[in-house]
């Protein structure tokens, strides 16, 4: 795979749709989404349950939930090939070695019936090319680079024999092993606890830096996103709606669902918090979706035209990274200058 | 808060709760003092296997202790639930972490939020159907959830009807078992909101198991830290959160990401190494001692008690008198 531009995006999605039936049910989880991610980055995608952002990036990988139908449109680009016109084998080839994927719960990816290291080191040797002699030595410094303690004895053992936080630990080697260009993070720590937590945000940082790899970190936890992340797209009911770098979507959010996600987080560290407020009402039913803004039904703000019209993205502030809000009401209402 | 409590709500002493498993005996709780005051809205933390909710099991006794008793309004717990289990009941509660298991799913909600008051002869039908709509109305849910079943709502919705069938019978006193686990963080918001009116509104004590720090601190009066099996931390909550004393406490505020990344960026972290141990097997002396960052010899020998500290509450630590608060 050519490495042709460093800076331009190396996992693009555009205009997705993504329609998922089960006998009963079709459910939009998502309605004309896209992201980018480039070389050196990391994004975070964050939403919370049902808002579709594990189906909008791991979908067009043909990683969906089973037992599901699913109807897939837009575009989506690895290293600038369509990857929804690829044979499954390609795909599958490229799942392996171009992307790696850490999930919530570690056993989803491990072997139990495997020991650790023999996992790794077969991940080396079908994607990354390594002989089997080099492919045990690679595990074994994967583990090390992991942060696991005694790698050559953790080599061997099952995963059972490993604590919570060992394990995930060893997830993100089982991830690197294939020498991703892509690391998808889905939730990386909402099963941990605090302090580990903690660990575990620092490691992927640092391979981060040290790789110059991309990173999507799929979460809900507004903290994972505030510590990693260098560009950030907020994520409801299936679409975007406001997306820039971590520091204006945090610290200057515009979009009502945004502002409101924000303050549900209390910050312990700041003195002048006004309290928790919370955002009133549950997100829409996606499977009945009314034309129009999809958080009107939940917005302080909403005007009759929110229910009729969805609002575009459109690029406010003049920052380098692109802020762009899907909100038309806050724009006007508080004269934000746009740039489209 | 009430401004002067005339008794404590909870009195535990000397409470320990060891399970005999396969694997050897687990210390699940072991040697627990706990205070809490009457209208206080009282956090428990810690990481898992702290104990942190088989101390809220055992509390009030859904969970038999292996040693220690404990007093809630001022008389014996066993005493109380054997010989007057209704009266019991009626005073105090517990809120568990997934609603759904909690509950009948083929009881309608109406149903859930009556059945306590038939089974303590509260009033006639009619009465009782206007105290479930005044619940409904307390939790701020519609009318048009009452012939709905449990499994047909959001999870936030079944957080507030488990939460409006606990206050049917009017407790005093609410014991929660991470209640906002398994919320998303807007429902959270709601839901932590609507604790802190009805524990203002109805004078309630509230014992809430959390791991969400940041929520602790917002909402509870008072809080204590717990790390394997023993109490770590206690005092007021803000007071410790501005000012925690133990190394542990001191490491689990800092895990805590700040939601501004430009604090993120420059905020000096105190990383611990390595899992918490397993209760199965707690190392000696202070069961901090295998991964604290300022560890001396006699922290491996002698179990710190807890002892007075700055911010007005207490420390299980050695060090804790000593300068160690420039590590934050």
């Amino acid at each position: 795979m050519s490495r042709h531009s460093q800076n331009g995006p190396i996992y693009e999605v555009e205009g997705l749709v993504i329609d998922l039936y089960t006998p009963t049910v079709s459910v939009r989880a998502v309605d004309g989404a896209g992201f980018y991610v480039a070389p050196g980055e990391t994004l975070a995608i964050v939403g919370e349950s049902g808002s579709g952002k594990t189906v909008m990036t791991l979908g067009p990988l043909g990683l969906l939930p089973e037992g599901v139908a699913v109807d897939l449109r837009g575009t989506a680009r690895a290293d600038g090939k369509d990857i929804l016109s690829m044979s499954p084998t390609d795909l599958s080839r490229l799942r392996g070695g171009f992307f790696g994927v850490i999930f919530q719960d570690p056993m989803s990816a491990l072997n139990p019936m495997l020991k650790i290291g023999p996992q790794l080191a077969e991940q080396a040797r079908r994607f990354a090319g390594l002989s089997a002699t080099e492919a045990r030595k690679e595990a074994v410094s994967l583990l090390a680079r992991s942060g696991i303690p005694d790698p050559e004895d953790r080599y061997d053992r099952y995963p059972h024999e490993l604590s919570g936080g060992m394990l995930q630990r060893a997830m993100i080697a089982l991830a690197l092993a294939a020498r991703p260009r892509v690391l998808i993070a889905d939730e990386p720590t909402t099963a941990l606890d605090a302090t580990v937590q903690a660990q575990i945000l620092a490691l992927i940082r640092q391979i981060q830096k040290e790789d110059g790899i991309a990173v999507i970190l799929i979460t809900h936890d507004i903290g994972a996103v505030s510590v990693l992340a260098d560009r950030v797209a907020v994520l409801y009911a299936g679409q975007v709606a406001e997306e820039g770098s971590a520091i204006d979507v945090l610290t200057a959010p515009v979009h009502p669902y945004t502002r409101g996600l924000l303050a549900s987080v209390p910050d312990f560290r700041s003195d002048n918090a006004t309290g928790t407020k919370e955002i009133p009402g549950i997100p829409p039913n996606q499977a009945q979706l009314e034309p129009g803004c999809r958080f009107a039904d939940r917005c302080e703000l909403v005007q009759p035209q929110c229910r009729t019209h969805r609002p575009p993205l459109v690029k406010v502030g003049a920052g380098s990274v692109p802020h762009r809000v899907a909100c038309p009401v806050v724009i006007a209402a508080e004269g934000i200058v746009t740039h489209d | 808060m009430t401004d002067a409590p005339m008794t404590d709500a909870i009195v535990a002493k000397g409470l320990k709760v060891h399970f005999q498993t396969a694997a050897g005996l687990v210390r699940a709780v072991d040697g627990v003092d706990l205070t809490v005051a009457q209208g206080a809205f009282h956090g428990i933390v810690g990481e898992s296997g702290c104990g942190k909710t088989t101390l809220a099991r055992a509390l009030i006794g859904l969970q038999s202790a292996t040693e220690g008793q404990v007093q809630i309004l001022g008389r014996d717990r066993s005493d109380w639930a054997r010989s007057d289990r209704k009266g019991f009941a009626r005073a105090v509660q517990f809120i568990f972490q997934d609603p759904l298991g909690s509950m009948s799913r083929r009881q309608t909600v109406g149903q859930t939020l009556e059945e306590p008051l038939q089974i303590h002869g509260v009033g006639d039908a009619k009465a009782r159907r206007a105290r479930v709509a005044e619940l409904l109305d307390l939790v701020a849910l519609p009318a048009t959830v009452l012939d709905r079943l449990p499994r047909s709502l959001s999870g936030g919705q079944r957080q507030r009807v488990s939460i409006a069938r606990a206050l049917a019978l009017s407790p005093q006193v609410l014991i929660c078992d991470e209640p906002l686990s398994a919320l998303d963080v807007s429902v959270r918001a709601q839901i932590v909101n609507l604790f802190a009116r009805l524990q203002a509104q109805l004078g309630l004590t509230i014992v809430i198991v959390a791991h969400d720090l940041a929520i602790v601190r917002e909402v509870c009066s008072a809080v204590t830290v717990m790390y394997l099996g023993r109490v770590a931390e206690e005092g007021v909550a803000k007071s410790l959160f501005a000012d925690p004393a133990h190394p542990y406490s001191q490491a689990l505020l800092s895990a805590v990401p700040s939601p501004d990344p430009r604090i993120e960026a420059t905020r000096p972290r105190i990383l611990l190494a390595g899992d918490p141990p397993s209760p199965r097997n707690p190392p000696p002396g202070c069961r901090f001692s295998t991964r604290c960052p300022v560890v001396e010899p006699r922290c491996r020998e002698t179990e710190p008690a807890l002892r007075a500290v700055q911010h007005g509450g207490a420390a299980a630590c050695h060090l804790a008198d000593a300068n160690i608060h420039a590590m934050i």
